[in-house]
């Protein structure tokens, strides 16, 4: 990218002391010293634990499928940029990574390693460089990803469940057929057989709550701990690299529309199990908070988050599929250029009429 | 006072790192006259100044040197007693070349010494005249002329005059050391301004930051004896950038707002710099025109950092020697504060009536990466006191489309540097800023 800073040549008199070499640049001179790609660390970071206990849920190839994911999306930063002749550095932000870590937490536990490699090409080199790199993409690579995936091998997508290793036996699933072990997720059982079979599944509701807060139940890769998930999150929140308001606006939204949809009558549904399965919490902290797809002002922030919520309801009562978080994050996505052109910053005192109180 | 309390702007604003501590205990220390000084004939808003002294005329310290007849004006006083070398260019931190009255010192002169009068035997019109004769500007680094600022359009209705103490730039310690070692003058000046306006009011806005600024002029208030006809009070505020500048700092103090476009006498309110006001006083009551200033040389690149009062037009060079050199590492010298002060590529410029500080800045203290695409993290919109947008700005200006940026509010930017401070792509938002005004300004033109 351009040098905002040239060295200033200072010219050597006769005789005279050379000048000290100075730098010139334009205010302000002291910057915070926050950067791009420490912010995308820090989200690397704190998206680390939430990958470790799921090899102690599925089993060590949660973490094959994270790296194989990992490498296709920074290699294929490398590959667009090259093609593209846009400097390939980029893949040292740390950005590409998130982005396959992403990708990886939302795909079943059970399916084939090479999946995540076409995953990767699609977030990468269709969602992200066609759009123009970092920054100018409209929607989050991961989810295109996911949904490409979701699109292309809806079987392994989504069937490849695993039941959650209970004896710490973390190779048990590695090379194991997936149709030998699969099994269903609580959404998926919930939409077709009701809340009984839930309970009867997986236990009564207080077990069912300890052991999703924790993260041992069927589901994608890196979205059953809710524990770990909001730990992280609460971490970005207290870094200021993201506020409270999408994460809460889009759990308190799910939990309000199941509560009030979700059951047999109106008012009637469990907005706790709601939250606590599927990709809610995942979605909220770490992908719906994506800078570049969602809305930059606060208020804007939060109807993104509503929208997001009655949208992800909506999919899960109404839909094709048992979690709608994905779809309704791109969704919303979409809508984001709008909401940021129908909430724009509150000016100082623009108009010379108003503005003096006095 | 406890923070929570302590009022304050209510949108945006940063907390960069400080940087007094360098210099803020320091007492002022008077740097002798410089074997030559170079006076810009332009150090304020306004017509440039002419010569009046011819080359080789003989001329003293304090003597007036040059002026312009007529409009917005600040009239130019020798600050060395010397011999006219003529008018050549200057380097100039802001504008590159400008012209400059060259005086080189006569060794082994005393400074001159002036005694003061009582001022309340001055009216109105002589007050002003007093002030406009001693070429008063305001120092907090805008130059507008004080006696233009202090003359008041009949059925303007003012109450309130805020003396702006606030220093919010880091590393700057002028008006802080001028607040502490003056006080009694900052206080007898806000007297001559009130008289001058008309009214009662008087709030010194400063940041929490300097408790001893703060208690100093407490106490010489307290012990003033015109309590009945003045009423002047020290409003502490939050530490916060950029409390300092005239709209913040008026909605901290008063809670008004001033509308874009207007002047803030529209609201009641007239804002004067502690220095300014201090420069008002040494004008009215001592005589003595505006030629020598506090300047905060500071920066982990000079070998002495200090609070030196020079005499304008004296070289940054000759100020690097009297302090016994620049360190090594030395990276980038700027005039004024590190939020909204100028680098300069050379020693070689004369400071003037508006220079608060010079800073020597180490590669450690600055910033020298390349910038990187916006990524919409939205931290510029949350810290803009102004409610804009530099974001949007920014994209548009590097799409070539600067001239279309008016519906950010472009024109409301002042410059303040708080998005750029906080951008981690470390995109250079004030220079986008300050392009698409300039494509405003000419696709208005055409």
């Amino acid at each position: 990218m351009s040098a905002p800073l040239a060295e200033a040549t200072t010219v050597e008199g006769a005789g005279e002391v050379m000048a000290p070499k100075l730098f010139v640049s334009v205010s302000p001179h002291f910057k915070s010293t926050v950067t791009v790609s420490e912010i995308m660390w820090t989200v690397v970071a704190c998206l680390l634990p939430p990958l470790i206990l799921s090899v102690f849920i599925f089993g060590f190839q949660t973490l094959i499928i994270a790296l194989v994911s990992v490498l296709s999306c920074v290699g294929t930063e490398y590959l667009s940029n090259r093609a593209l002749k846009r400097p390939t550095d980029t893949i040292k932000d740390g950005s590409a990574v998130i982005t396959g870590l992403l990708l990886a937490y939302v795909i079943p536990p059970g399916v084939p390693y090479w999946l995540p490699i076409l995953g990767g090409v699609v977030a990468i080199f269709i969602t992200k460089a066609l759009m123009g790199g970092i920054g100018f993409n409209v929607f989050n690579p991961a989810l295109i990803g996911r949904a490409f995936l979701v699109a292309t091998y809806p079987v392994a997508m989504t069937s490849a469940w695993l039941l959650p290793i209970r004896d710490a036996s973390v190779f048990k699933y590695m090379g194991a057929g997936v149709d030998a072990v699969s099994t269903a997720t609580p959404l998926y059982v919930l939409k077709h057989y009701g809340i009984a079979a839930v309970i009867e599944r997986f236990g009564a509701l207080s077990v069912i709550y300890k052991d999703f807060f924790v993260g041992w139940r069927p589901g994608c890769i890196g979205e059953t701990s809710a524990f770990l998930l909001v730990l992280g999150g609460v971490f970005l929140i207290y870094k200021r690299y993201i506020t409270w308001h999408i994460p809460v606006s889009v759990i308190v939204s799910v939990a309000f529309f199941t509560w009030v949809f979700g059951g047999e009558r109106f008012f009637a549904g469990n907005p706790l199990l709601a939250v606590l399965s599927g990709g809610v919490i995942l979605g909220a902290f770490f992908m719906a908070t994506d800078y570049v797809t969602c809305p930059i002002q606060k208020s804007g922030q939060l109807v993104f988050g509503v929208g997001i919520g009655a949208l992800t309801v909506l999919i899960r009562l109404k839909g094709g599929y048992p979690e709608g978080v994905c779809y309704a994050i791109l969704l919303m996505n979409a809508v984001t250029p709008a909401i940021d052109g129908w909430f724009r910053p509150k000016r100082f005192a623009p108009q010379s009429e108003e503005g003096a109180k006095k | 006072m406890s923070a929570e309390t302590l009022a304050t702007f209510p949108m945006g604003g940063i907390h960069p790192r400080e940087g007094k501590e360098l210099t803020e205990k320091l007492a002022v220390e008077v740097m002798p006259a410089p074997s030559e000084v170079r006076l810009f004939l332009k150090q304020h808003v306004g017509a440039p100044c002419q010569a009046l002294v011819k080359k080789k005329a003989k001329v003293t310290e304090g003597e007036l040197v040059a002026s312009v007849e007529r409009g917005l004006r600040a009239d130019l006083h020798a600050s060395v007693t010397g011999t006219v070398k003529g008018v050549q260019n200057a380097l100039h931190p802001m504008v590159g070349n400008a012209s400059a009255l060259v005086i080189s010192a006569d060794p082994d002169t005393q400074p001159r010494s002036y005694s003061p009068v009582d001022w309340t035997q001055f009216s109105k019109e002589e007050l002003l005249a007093r002030i406009k004769a001693a070429g008063v500007v305001g120092m907090g680094g805008a130059g507008f002329p004080a006696w233009a600022k202090l003359t008041i359009r009949p059925g303007v209705k003012l109450d309130t005059l805020i003396l702006n103490g606030a220093e919010c730039e880091p590393c700057l310690t002028s008006d802080h050391r001028l607040m502490v070692e003056h006080a009694k003058e900052v206080v007898e000046g806000a007297k001559i301004i009130l008289k001058i306006l008309g009214i009662r009011y008087c709030a010194i806005g400063i940041e929490n930051n300097k408790p001893d600024a703060i208690e100093t002029l407490n106490k010489v208030i307290s012990e003033d004896g015109s309590k009945n006809s003045y009423n002047i009070v020290v409003k502490p505020l939050k530490v916060q950038y950029p409390q300092g500048s005239a709209d913040q700092l008026m909605q901290a103090v008063t809670g008004r707002a001033r509308p874009a476009g207007v002047r803030s006498s529209a609201i009641g309110i007239i804002v004067q710099n502690v220095y300014t006001t201090k420069a008002i006083y040494d004008a009215v009551a001592l005589g003595k025109p505006l030629y020598e200033r506090i300047v905060t040389i500071s920066g982990r690149g000079i070998k002495r950092p200090a609070n030196l009062m020079v005499r304008v037009g004296t070289s940054v060079g000759d100020i690097v020697d009297y302090l016994g050199g620049t360190t090594p590492d030395l990276a980038k010298v700027v005039m004024g504060g590190p939020m909204m002060g100028f680098a300069v590529s050379t020693l070689d410029i004369p400071v003037s009536k508006t220079t608060s500080g010079v800073l020597f800045l180490t590669r450690e203290e600055i910033d020298t990466q390349s910038h990187d695409p916006c990524i919409r993290c939205g931290f510029c919109v949350s810290v803009c006191p102004m409610g804009l947008e530099p974001n949007n700005v920014s994209i548009y200006v590097e799409a070539g489309r600067g001239a279309d940026t008016e519906q950010f509010g472009v024109d409301d930017c002042f410059l303040c540097g708080s998005c750029a401070y906080v951008c981690p792509a470390k995109r250079p938002l004030v220079q986008f800023m300050s392009i698409a005004k300039q494509n405003i300004r000419e696709a208005k033109k055409s």
